[in-house]
């Protein structure tokens, strides 16, 4: 019998730690690989498919920008939640609800028009992402209950209130029956940066200033130092008369106003009116994208174009080989998985432990231990 | 592989050699302990005391040497292992489950499988037959540290061991029960067992130990029979040069001087089913004053500066006064705001943040009380200023360290503890609260950090000093109260205080009455 423990290291290599996401991208195109030739596909070909192909040309970079603008806003939120401790997981939920508020001004109003309305919109979303991650913040504050668990367990609320709204009240009378809301009016769509090349809004500028701010909050200012004392040594927080409470709300519901502005940002960019399902997986896959990023807001950006390149190579897959695009929330899944087990690896080193009964030995060699 | 021949020594160790990373923590240790005798290893904190009988114990591999038990070489590589040669061990920080009684956390260890009773049974006898009485059925939870310190004893007798190491037992006792732990050790003496006796306190270990090995820097700087020795001599031998004595010039005036810090009638709840609930503390600290607090570690010191840093707020406004005015019901901040500063006993974790720079570490106390000069404009922190401001610390407090700016973490625990008190001290504050300062701290650094709280007392702050360390309170304070359960007896003059006093009150005779306490025991 054989068990295995894991030691902490006395020194974490600070190389590593800074590899660790590469390390991490290329285990996965290396399992990746595996995955492709058990089905059959020559990965080469796959990868080319996979990788390249999707972002050869102008305008497919353009949708690239619109896939990773909101894994980057959402993702930079959820950073200061972790960088604090505190596990925000339902910022899938979040989205929605910043879809469905900011949604409510053109779908109750369609007759209001104007230069106002968007802003309105946004500010909305913003409100309604953090009015939602409110909710386990207070039954964290007040109830210590789990924020991960009751986090989740809200997304799973604000997709089935997203579905009940657009298949009810606010199903678009003249649509057919169709479970979608009425087109929003032009002052309601979220303008394209060039649309001369391609199809790319501004919710990608939102993402990049999104990221610029929060990197200063966390990096400059006494309320990310805050962020980073509570996160890493509590009872020196309460020591230095930093509030945890006060905490868990600011850190969720920064992180909601962010997954909020995502969430309308991409039902007035890239969809332009509500329905059932508005998200594939964006909260979710923006976990990954904050963890590959170093929890850094900057290099979350880069990480929310790895990540959306991984949705286009998934669509591109799918209609040159024929090969089902959950290849990739497979290539999401083993990316987290490597980049955490890296992390790990870089501060524990792993022992395998003979579970038979120890017997006394004479005194060999002691040098080796190390 | 020679065998030893010299048959008398139990233990012999052999160039022992442990490091971590760039630290050698032993560095060639050699080390014999004959039968029946009680060997002390001496040496300041951070010697390498601990890292060595880790190694014996087998918690810790050592990179090269060799050890032989009963003139064998062996491999000790893990508890089970140096249990089952006869080395048993009682460790300085109980390793006991409060919610489980005396008799199961022996069972716990023992793992032969025999009934709870038995076992109880054992060590009811055993208890009493060494002048240890323990009520095997009593939850550890409701037990002093001194009676929790007897479970430990108990169960590492029980292993019928040769060879028993004591880390640093008597921290962590009252004289009086150091006393009767003594009675103890000679006992087992004379019954042919060894001790191997971890300690920085010289007067026990000129008492009761027949040689000593003295660790310096991880290395062993010499043998000797402590009582052929002084205590001055010994420490000579501890720290590697003479350690300036603190000077403290008698307080002047103190009766007229304002009032500081007022604790009137506090209370407080316990907040968890193991934490001691404070009764009705009164105490004044006023300018120009060191008050000491003395007490066993666990009667409630550690809920008492909570309560008085505003960690923990209190319902009543009034039970806390910083200058005249209530404070009860303000934060850490508000507290800070006038006036007061805090340090807490633990280092790394709470009074600092290891994993951030020291200029960081600066501004976890003080973003409040120095925020025009530390935050500009838009929360935005001054990285300069606090950098500086740390450097002047740094340099006023002589904090050695590897780099410009390390974190927390990378510092030893008496540097740490410089630049912690000194990041206080450099506020010139009105009211100082430290619990513990010189716990952990090499003997140097201690004197500095004492001098500084006594100096800065005379210039007409009040100072309020928690410590374990009847050494320390005796050499700093103006008057000494004793906490026990919760309670804070009347402060003791200076001149009227003795070590039998205090200890007879730590020991939990009634507060405000040593003098009674004295005549009937």
């Amino acid at each position: 019998m054989m068990r295995l423990e894991l030691v902490k290291r006395p020194q974490r290599s600070m190389l590593f730690s800074a590899l660790s996401p590469f390390i991490a991208f290329a285990l996965t195109i290396i399992a990746g690989a595996i995955l492709f030739a058990l089905l059959g596909v020559n990965p080469l070909k796959a990868f080319q498919i996979y990788f390249l192909e999707p972002v050869s040309q102008v305008w497919q970079l353009h949708e690239l920008a619109i896939k990773a603008a909101p894994l980057i806003l959402i993702g930079v939120g959820l950073s200061v939640c972790y960088r604090a401790n505190i596990w925000n997981i339902g910022a899938e939920g979040q989205f929605i609800m910043g879809g469905i508020v900011g949604s409510s001004i053109p779908v109750l109003f369609p007759q209001f028009e104007g230069p106002l309305v968007l802003p309105l919109m946004l500010l909305f979303g913003m409100v309604g992402g953090a009015a939602y991650a409110a909710i386990p913040a207070l039954l964290k504050a007040r109830f210590n209950t789990n924020e991960i668990l009751t986090s989740l367990m809200l997304v799973y609320v604000a997709q089935l209130f997203l579905d009940w709204l657009v298949r009810g009240p606010w199903r678009d009378p003249k649509g057919f029956n169709f479970p979608q809301t009425i087109q929003f009016n032009d002052s309601a769509i979220l303008p394209e940066l060039m649309p001369a090349s391609g199809r790319a809004n501004w919710g990608f500028v939102f993402a990049l200033v999104a990221a610029v701010l929060v990197w200063i909050l966390m990096s400059r200012m006494l309320k990310g130092f805050e962020v980073r004392v509570l996160g890493a040594s509590p009872r020196a927080g309460r020591f230095a008369g930093f509030g945890i409470k006060r905490m868990v709300f600011f850190a969720f519901m920064l992180s909601g106003a962010l997954a909020g502005l995502a969430g309308i940002s991409e039902v007035s960019g890239a969809i332009g009116q509500l329905q059932p399902v508005i998200s594939p997986g964006y909260g979710f896959a923006a976990i990954i994208v904050a963890f590959l990023g170093r929890l850094n807001p900057l290099g979350i950006v880069a990480a929310g174009l790895v990540l959306a390149l991984t949705y286009l190579g998934g669509e591109a897959v799918q209609s040159a080989l024929g090969i089902s695009d959950k290849v990739a929330r497979v290539f999401q899944g083993m990316l987290l998985f490597f980049v955490l087990g890296c992390d790990t690896l870089i501060h524990y080193r792993i022992r395998l432990i003979g579970l038979a009964a120890p017997t006394l030995e004479a005194a060999p060699k002691l040098e080796e231990a190390r | 592989m020679s065998a030893n021949q010299d048959d008398a020594n139990l233990l012999e160790v052999r160039g022992l050699t442990k490091t971590f990373g760039t630290l050698t923590a032993c560095d060639h240790i050699d080390l014999t302990v004959a039968k029946g005798e009680i060997h002390a290893l001496l040496g300041e904190n951070g010697a390498g005391k601990s890292t060595l009988v880790k190694m014996l114990f087998g918690t810790l591999e050592p990179n090269s040497g060799e050890i032989f038990w009963n003139g064998q070489a062996v491999t000790i590589t893990n508890p089970g292992l140096a249990k089952k040669l006869g080395i048993g061990m009682v460790f300085q920080h109980f390793s006991l489950f409060e919610a489980l009684t005396a008799a199961e956390n022996i069972a716990l260890s023992l793992d032969d499988g025999s009934p709870i009773s038995t076992i109880a049974a054992k060590a009811r006898a055993l208890s009493y037959s060494y002048g240890l009485p323990l009520d095997p059925q009593s939850l550890v939870g409701d037990l002093s540290v001194g009676e929790r310190q007897r479970i430990e004893i108990i169960r590492c007798l029980l292993q019928t061991p040769q060879l028993i190491i004591l880390d640093e037992p008597t921290s962590v006792l009252t004289p009086q029960e150091a006393d009767k732990l003594f009675e103890t050790l000679e006992r087992l003496r004379s019954e042919g067992k060894s001790i191997l006796y971890i300690s920085h306190r010289l007067e026990e270990v000129k008492r009761i130990c027949d040689r000593a090995t003295v660790l310096r820097h991880g290395k062993v700087v010499g043998h000797c029979n402590p009582r052929k020795e002084t205590a001055a001599s010994l420490a000579r031998m501890m720290v590697g040069n003479d350690v300036q004595a603190v000077v403290r010039a008698p307080a002047q005036g103190i009766e007229t001087a304002p009032p500081l810090l007022e604790i009137r009638a506090l209370s407080r709840k316990p907040a968890t089913p193991f934490s001691i609930p404070l009764k009705n503390i009164n105490l004044t600290v006023r300018a120009g004053e060191v008050i000491g607090i003395a007490g066993v570690a666990g009667n409630g010191q550690g809920e008492f500066f909570e309560s008085v840093s505003g960690e923990v707020p209190q319902q009543d406004a009034a039970s806390v006064r910083i200058r005249s005015k209530d404070a009860g019901g303000l934060s850490i901040t508000g507290r800070r705001l006038m006036g007061a500063a805090f340090v807490p006993e633990e280092r790394l974790g709470h009074g600092a943040a290891p994993r951030m720079k020291l200029s960081e570490n600066l501004l976890l106390s003080r973003h409040a009380t120095d925020g025009k000069v530390f935050v500009g404009a838009g929360g935005m922190v001054k990285s300069d200023a606090i950098y500086a401001a740390a450097q002047r610390i740094i340099k006023a407090m002589d904090v050695r360290k590897s780099a410009a700016d390390p974190e927390a973490a990378a510092l030893s625990g008496g540097n740490l503890q410089k630049f912690i008190v000194g990041r206080e001290l450099d506020r010139r504050p009105g009211v100082m609260v430290v619990n513990q300062p010189t716990w952990g701290v090499d003997a140097g650094a201690a004197a500095h950090i004492r001098q500084t709280l006594i100096e800065l007392a005379r210039s007409g702050s009040a100072v309020l000093v928690i410590s374990q360390d009847l050494d320390e309170l005796f050499e700093i304070s103006d008057a000494i109260a004793v906490m026990h359960n919760g309670e804070l007896s009347k402060p003791l003059p200076i001149a009227e205080a003795t070590f039998e006093k205090i200890g007879l009150l730590m020991g939990g005779a009634e507060p405000g009455h040593a003098e009674h306490a004295l005549e009937t025991s």
